[in-house]
């Protein structure tokens, strides 16, 4: 529309007339509210907006207008077919907004109703206690070390200083293999012999912790099991004493029961330790303030272990220099952390593999 | 061992405001273990009462009871008499007893309870009369306590009873007992000349060596004894002294005092005559296990030897014994076995009613003869443990001399002159000892005068030179003193190991977790994850397992390892798959009212061999010379580790989103297949059979070079009844260090195309034998590198593709990495896929 208008027809300039235009803006205003739905509204748009609509015929009469008239004009057409635009637009979002309400309100499902498409599984809180330690002592730079649980009777005893006629060889303890006079081998009663394994394979400086499966000859009640879980610590270094095995202790049980909480040592025995300590833990429950605690039974301390340094003879028969070099190891029970931090009131539940209790801990612990 | 206070007080200083929770505490600084404080639980007012009067009531329920007044002097506030019921009847009126009155408190096993004055069988009872179990005394709740009989050997107390005075005293009630656990290492302290040396040691308090009495010196005219050992255990003579002391004359059955009694009631033994109290007293007190015989029914010399073929003995239990060559026995002239020395007696020999001449016996046996005779035997004594633990050398003639002293003071006779002391005890050699090794260990500094002070104070004889080595003897009663860290023990204990800090030593700086704890970590993650749940079982199993899960006689999951001393006879076996106990869970599971389930677990298994060789056991003297440790290393069995899924019942259960799915084979091989994925392997299926498995229902997972990782599928029906489980059980067992060993190597990247993709769809028609998985691999390999994914999307058997036939139909999507493909160019890779399946497995492109 931008040339002039080569076939000028003068009878028709009444379209431009101002009260023409007026007349049909309202119509056109009229037209668009009242309709109730979007093909109305597209009906009336055709009707108020196309191109043989009154406004669309004024519109293009102007071009044929003398150049004095056109401005006056142009602008009263423009105005008024911005204002119907506008309005058509307008009532446009509004009917969308209606129609999108009630499609949304048609589609509403009761969600409280969930498909389990997905069974959720759980990890064996054993497991979880197990790698949260694992964690801790990788935090600290450590290491992880394995060995089999089926193990030569020499690495389980007597490479540990627990000689031929240590009680802890006879049959009331330890699972031997048949023939038992001549096998050789026993089912491991703790994971020491993955520290005398570590031993044989490198030299110092030793970082680790072997944790795993260990067995002896209990009858299962509630607080004994003959297959259980423990994890020992060794470090053979120079200039390695009994205050670095404190502070390994104390670190460890902060991260495991919550900051704060420390170790004490009590002297005792083990034949691959000298001097050896008992470990206790101080109370996380009551820190020693309820008499009737009945974590700690009002004592503040939980025994939760044993400890020392690595004994000269088994530093010798693992082909370390015990002049060189010290260590020490401690070890303590994955079962009885557990039913310490969770209140597991029964053995029977860790053990039997019944689903309850590895689902009530989830994946994480 | 229970140590009475009272009888600490006596061997070392007690401060007096000390308590027996005191005593015990310090006990437990020095390395003994706490087992509690028993006794004190008796609060006042207990008192002596005398009966006044005592009128039977026999009562409806059948019983009598005795409506009692009793004197309790001023104790009562009133001076009147008390009333009291009693359903006792040991007793009548005269007699002295024991009264507890309103507000006194009885021990009970929980604490204490107060008494008070109560309405019982129509009268007000303000009190009662107690027994000695009431009290806490001993176990006897037959019968009130009779001061008359209890005190009959102390007339001048007995003479000196005042109705209404305290009793607690009296009875030794305020007496506490420390119970505490003594190591296997310190023997000694299974005495209370042990435990009162501790004590001493550990408040810095003076102690009075209960041993430190005359000693008659040995003679030649003693009852004759020989040491004939003429085969000692690892060159270890099975005695190496032996004191034999005669009294004569004796009343060997009279009663002993009231105190030895009461002592050794509270060190938890129970007194029977004076010669046998008179032995456990002096052992409870010295340490040193004695034996008193009826010399009169000895006929020659005690003869000390090793046990013969065929020998036999019923020891003082009554069992009758075959013995062993290792077990040491006394004899009677080297004939008759009078006893298992160090562990038990004989009944032939044995101090009866009738027994007026005693021999005792004071000897030292070797620790390792004793403990295994002792396990031989499984006979345990107080005898056998002192001398596993190890008994001073030294204390034998001091303990029978003691033993005697008592005999004749309270049975009467005379010693004799005679005193035979024979065999030698080696004398100690001394330890050099780097002064400075406490400070080395401990990480706490211990100054040499210190150190020095300690030892001796241990009872080491310390020879102090110049230089930083000094030489130490450790003391008769301390055999586990042998090196350097055993003396840095005792100055760090002695010190406190309270004062030892608490410092982090700084690791190397580890490697983190290795690939294979990563890789176990994720399966179990990844199966978790999936919806099944990890279990653990015990890994023994039963001779007939591998029957019921079908296994050929050659199988070789057949070779295992069997326990020598199973749990349960009928489990002796170690697993040689997770299955094997797997399974078991799972039924336990539904048992307990599961229906639908999927478990999981992750173990080792054990691989037998059935040429299994014994595994040597080296010394300790060094590392074993490499190829014995290979043949240690090697000799113990092969354990992969396995992870083992079972699951049963639905997998998604009825409701309102449709019915219900059951788990079925393809689920195992899924939860296998995705397990690989989340490692970044593509794990390979054939169709297989294998036990336990279903013959048509099982695949074999394996890696792309055909190393085999696994099986999985439906077990057999077979299999699944002779285990009790579910219709339908599915399972999987895959090796896990298969996994790890395949993983590991970093993946290289592929770049990725962001030309478009281009999809075509392909329906073949196979016989209904040809495995899916030949069928993809034969398109895949045909459509070439550009082929991005095959989708299996519809399995169609019937009419139109006719019998015995299968209609697979696969989206196939194509990407190239420098263009856009054409249309032509993807028909035509789609014809080479179609053409590869029609050679490789006989596919027809469906019409």
């Amino acid at each position: 529309m931008s040339g002039p208008n080569t076939s000028y027809d003068p009878v028709e300039v009444a379209a431009l007339d101002p009260q023409a235009v007026d007349d049909a803006v309202s119509a056109a205003l009229v037209a668009a509210s009242s309709a109730g739905t979007l093909d109305e509204l597209r009906a009336a748009r055709s009707a108020h907006q196309g191109d043989r609509s009154a406004l669309a015929l004024a519109n293009r009469e102007i071009g044929a207008l003398p150049p004095s008239a056109k401005a006056e004009a142009g602008k009263r057409v423009g105005q008024a077919r911005g204002r119907v635009a506008a309005a058509f637009a307008a009532r446009q979002a509004e009917l969308e907004a209606e129609r999108d309400e009630r499609i949304l309100t048609e589609e509403a499902v009761d969600l409280t109703v969930v498909p389990p498409r997905r069974r959720v599984g759980a990890r064996h809180p054993i497991s979880l206690v197990t790698e949260r330690v694992e964690d801790i002592f990788v935090g600290l730079g450590w290491e992880i070390a394995e060995g089999p649980e089926l193990e030569s009777e020499w690495l389980n005893f007597d490479a540990l200083n627990l000689g031929p006629d240590h009680p802890a060889r006879q049959m009331q303890d330890t699972f031997f293999v048949e023939p038992a006079d001549r096998s050789g081998l026993v089912l491991r009663t703790h994971t020491s012999p993955v520290q005398v394994r570590t031993m044989l394979d490198r030299e110092p400086p030793i970082y680790v912790l072997c944790p795993g499966k260990v067995f002896r000859t209990d009858e299962l009640d509630a607080t004994h099991t003959p297959v259980f879980h423990q994890f020992e610590g060794l470090v053979v270094d120079e200039g390695i004493t009994m205050a670095h095995l404190k502070g390994s202790l104390d670190v460890f049980v902060a991260m495991l029961f919550g900051a704060g909480t420390v170790t004490r040592l009590r002297p005792s025995y083990f034949p691959f330790t000298e001097p050896s300590a008992e470990i206790d833990c101080q109370c996380w429950i009551c820190s020693g303030t309820d008499d009737s605690c009945r974590t700690c039974r009002g004592t503040g301390w939980i025994e939760v272990g044993g400890s020392g340094m690595v004994n000269r003879r088994v530093l010798t028969a693992s082909g370390i220099d015990p002049d060189h070099y010290t260590g020490f190891a401690f070890g303590l029970g994955i079962e009885r952390s557990l039913m310490l931090r969770h209140g597991v009131a029964d053995m029977h539940d860790i053990v039997e593999g019944d689903v309850r209790f590895s689902t009530q801990f989830g994946m994480e612990i | 061992m229970r140590v009475p206070v009272e009888w600490l007080r006596e061997l070392a200083h007690v401060d007096s405001h000390v308590r027996g929770k005191d005593v015990s505490e310090t006990l437990v600084r020095v390395g003994l273990e706490d087992e509690g404080v028993h006794g004190g639980g008796v609060g006042g007012p207990l008192v002596i009462g005398r009966v006044l009067t005592l009128e039977p009531e026999p009562q409806r329920n059948g019983r009598t009871i005795n409506w009692c007044t009793v004197d309790v002097g001023q104790a009562n506030g009133t001076g009147e008499p008390q009333g009291i019921v009693c359903g006792a009847h040991n007793f009548g009126v005269g007699d002295h007893v024991v009264v507890v009155l309103p507000g006194g408190t009885l021990p009970t096993p929980d604490g204490s309870f107060q008494v008070t004055a109560r309405r019982t069988y129509g009268h007000v009872s303000a009190g009662m009369i107690c027994s000695e179990r009431e009290l806490g005394l001993g176990d006897d709740h037959t019968g009130i306590i009779v001061l008359e009989h209890r005190l009959a050997d102390e007339p001048d107390v007995l003479a000196a009873l005042v109705p209404g005075e305290d009793a607690i005293a009296l009875l030794g009630l305020d007496h506490e007992v420390v119970e505490v656990t003594v190591t296997p290492d310190r023997g000694y302290c299974l005495s209370m000349r042990g435990i009162a040396r501790e004590y001493a040691l550990a408040t810095g308090a003076p102690f009075d060596d209960p041993a430190g009495i005359p000693v008659a010196a040995r003679n030649d005219s003693g009852y004759a004894v020989r040491l004939a050992d003429e085969a000692p255990i690892r060159g270890r003579a099975g005695c190496d002294r032996f004191v034999a002391r005669v009294v004569r004359g004796v009343d060997a059955s009279s009663a002993s005092p009231s105190w030895m009694r009461r002592r050794l009631i509270d060190v938890g033994m129970r007194p029977i005559s004076l010669a046998v109290d008179v032995t456990n007293y002096v052992m409870m007190l010295l340490g040193q296990p004695l034996h008193a015989y009826d010399l009169d029914s000895l006929s020659g010399e005690i003869v000390v030897r090793r046990a013969r073929a065929g020998e036999r003995l019923t020891t003082l239990d009554g069992v009758e014994r075959h013995l062993d060559g290792e077990d040491l026995l006394i004899t009677d002239g080297g004939d008759v076995v009078l006893g298992l020395a160090g562990v038990m007696g004989g009944a032939s020999s044995e101090v009866s009613s009738t027994t007026r001449n005693v021999l005792v016996e004071a000897a030292h046996f070797d620790a390792v003869t004793v403990a295994r005779t002792s396990r031989r035997h499984r006979l345990v004594s107080e005898a056998s443990k002192r001398f596993e633990r190890g008994v001073d050398p030294a204390v034998a003639d001091r303990a029978a001399q003691l033993a005697c002293d008592l005999l004749v003071r309270y049975g009467g006779g005379t010693l004799d002159d005679g005193v035979t002391d024979v065999g030698e005890v080696a004398r100690r050699d001394a330890i050099a000892f780097d002064v400075g090794l406490p400070t080395a260990y401990v990480g706490l500094e211990y100054p040499r005068g210190e150190v020095v002070a300690t030892l001796r104070a241990v009872g080491c004889e310390v020879v102090d030179r110049e230089g930083q080595v000094v030489d130490v003897r450790p003391p008769t009663w301390r055999p586990d003193l042998v090196d350097g860290p055993d003396l840095v023990e005792e100055v760090a204990r002695v010190r406190g190991y309270a004062e030892i800090p608490s410092v982090l030593p700084r690791a190397v700086g580890g490697r983190g977790l290795t690939h294979g704890q990563r890789v176990r970590r994720l399966v179990a993650q990844t199966l978790a994850q999936q919806g099944l749940v990890e279990v653990l079982s015990y890994p023994f199993v039963g001779d007939e397992l591998f029957d019921r899960l079908g296994y050929a006689v050659d199988d070789p999951r057949r070779n295992t390892v069997r326990l020598a001393n199973p749990l349960q006879d009928e489990a002796p076996l170690m697993r040689t798959s997770v299955l094997d106990t797997l399974l078991d869970t799972l039924r336990r599971n539904v048992a307990r009212g599961a229906r639908d389930l999927a478990l999981y677990e992750i173990g080792l298994v054990t691989v037998g061999r059935p040429d299994q060789p014994p595994v040597p056991i080296p010394g300790v003297e060094g590392r074993p010379a490499d190829d014995v440790l290979a043949s240690i290393l090697d000799g113990v069995p092969v354990q992969p580790r396995h992870v083992a899924l079972a699951a049963a019942g639905d997998a998604v259960p009825a409701g309102p989103w449709g019915d219900a799915q059951r788990v079925e084979a393809s689920d195992a091989v899924a939860w296998a297949v995705e397990l690989g994925r989340a490692l970044g392997l593509e794990l390979l299926l054939r169709n297989h059979s294998r036990a336990p498995f279903h013959p048509g229902r099982c695949a074999v997972v394996t890696l792309a070079d055909g190393t085999v990782v696994g099986h999985a599928g439906e077990l057999h029906p077979k299999v699944v009844g002779a285990l009790g489980l579910p219709a339908r059980t599915v399972a999987a067992e895959l090796d896990v260090d298969v996994l790890v060993a395949a993983t590991g190597t970093p993946v290289q990247a592929r770049p990725l195309s962001t030309y478009p993709v281009a999809h075509t769809d392909l329906a073949v028609v196979v016989d209904d034998g040809v495995p899916a998985a030949d069928v993809a691999a034969a398109l895949g390999g045909g459509a070439g590198p550009q082929l991005e994914s095959l989708t299996l999307f519809d399995v169609y058997r019937g009419d139109q593709v006719g019998e015995g036939r299968k209609s697979l139909a696969y989206r196939l999507t194509f990407r190239a990495e420098d263009r856009t493909l054409t249309t032509d160019e993807v028909s035509a890779l789609r014809d080479s896929a179609m053409r590869a399946a029609a050679e490789a497995v006989g596919a027809v492109q469906r019409a």
